[in-house]
């Protein structure tokens, strides 16, 4: 070990003009201008915008879909204020409120559908799996694109900071996923969402802290 | 209400907002690469830091540490500092996160290693064939502490042995305050049964 003046010699003359981060609104709001961005373009080159406008038309759908987006919007502000030393843990409780009634509506709806449909069609694969992987596959880009920025602010406690990225991505896929669902969620529909998300979560949480890691420091130099 | 008494208050009170308002327009400057201003900033903030560390760590060469990992982690993420924000909750959070990695880090090396046992140093396996000494109290109470699961090891240890507060014991071990609250309660049953025991042993 060196003395600690000589440390601060040696960090004193390392010194170098370094860009400040933006504030984190500031960068999740950009973040996400860039996501309706992309989105919005591929939506529309699909050509599937209404059929939110058809899906509006089933009691609830606009509840589960705002608190879709609501809580994706909520979990990106909620990793880039988490990113940062002074601020505070509770950001971690953001998205909840808006997921919970994401869930209760999606429950909801598949108790609506069950009614409608019979529990043997709500029960039933079909497109179950198709929601999944497209859940996982949008989800991929959107991870990645996230963790480049959040990597930049180098949080001294990644993992609350990747949940939140997790939850995040995982919920704007799931948001954009309803332009291309254009029938009612049944059971397997909202256990393959809820399936897609947790995954999402775990994967964004346990690949993430390889690419978002503390500062190195002299922890585990000496015992 | 007495005036005269809120005045030294009062005035600790600004001299602390000085303190603080000086360490960000420094740490600002430090931002755009002025070394001198960076070397008195972190000059200044030194002894700051030794003092929060000498909360967790009774060895000095563990508060020099940790004021050196806080110093190093402090460099790397200069630029998420924010001028617009204080500057002191902003370094106190890096010091209480660095030095609760740091207490972390020593629990998991203490749970991996094992310290050789003096009884093997004894002629006969069986302790009661070698009564040479008696082993005293505090001894037997560390073995017993050492037996325990490892939360309840880390808490006992952290409020009781090393006379940590709850918020402080909290901050080093990551747990919650109910859960080191909760070991706590499990590890003292845990170690009256264990030294009970101990003693009706024939």
């Amino acid at each position: 070990m060196i003395p600690t003046e000589d440390l601060i010699d040696q960090l004193a003359e390392s010194v170098t003009p370094v860009r400040r981060l933006r504030s984190p609104l500031l960068r999740a709001s950009l973040w996400l201008l860039g996501v309706l961005c992309v989105a919005g373009a591929v939506i529309l080159a699909a050509g599937a915008v209404h059929r939110i406008a058809e899906r509006s038309l089933t009691p609830g759908f606009d509840t589960e879909w705002a608190a879709t987006v609501l809580t994706g919007v909520c979990a990106v502000l909620a990793a880039f204020q988490l990113s940062l030393p002074d601020r505070s843990r509770h950001w971690l409780w953001l998205p909840l409120p808006t997921l919970l009634v994401w869930v209760g509506a999606s429950g909801f709806g598949c108790y609506r559908s069950w009614l409608l449909v019979g529990a043997d069609q709500s029960l039933q694969l079909g497109e179950s799996a198709h929601c999944f992987l497209f859940i996982l596959a949008v989800s991929v880009p959107l991870a990645i694109a996230l963790t480049v920025p959040l990597r930049r602010s180098r949080p001294l406690e990644p993992m609350p900071v990747l949940w939140c990225a997790g939850l995040g991505v995982a919920a704007l896929s799931a948001a954009i996923l309803q332009f291309f669902h254009p029938f009612n969620i049944t059971v397997m529909d909202l256990a393959a969402h809820l399936a897609a998300i947790a995954l999402v979560v775990l994967l964004v949480g346990g690949l993430g802290r390889q690419v978002v890691r503390p500062p190195a420091g002299l922890a585990g130099d000496r015992g | 209400m007495d005036s005269s008494a809120s005045e030294p208050a009062d005035s600790a009170a600004a001299a602390v907002v000085q303190v603080g308002l000086r360490w960000g327009i420094l740490m600002m400057q430090a931002q755009s690469g002025d070394a001198p201003s960076y070397r008195r900033l972190l000059l200044e903030v030194t002894p700051y830091l030794r003092a929060i560390a000498r909360r967790y760590h009774r060895d000095m060469r563990d508060v020099e540490d940790s004021v050196q990992d806080v110093l190093l982690t402090l460099h790397t993420v200069r630029h998420t500092y924010d001028p617009g924000r204080p500057f002191k909750p902003w370094l106190v959070t890096i010091a209480r996160r660095r030095i609760a990695d740091r207490l972390r880090t020593q629990w998991r090396t203490c749970a991996r290693e094992s310290q050789i046992n003096e009884s093997l140093y004894e002629t006969f396996a069986d302790e009661r064939a070698n009564p040479s000494e008696e082993p005293p109290e505090e001894r037997v109470l560390r073995a017993a502490i050492e037996q325990l699961p490892s939360a309840q090891r880390q808490a006992v240890t952290l409020l009781k042995m090393e006379e940590m507060s709850l918020q402080e014991a909290a901050q080093a071990s990551g747990q919650s305050v109910s859960s080191l609250k909760v070991a706590t309660h499990r590890a003292i049953k845990s170690l009256r049964r264990m030294l009970s025991a101990d003693r009706n042993e024939p």
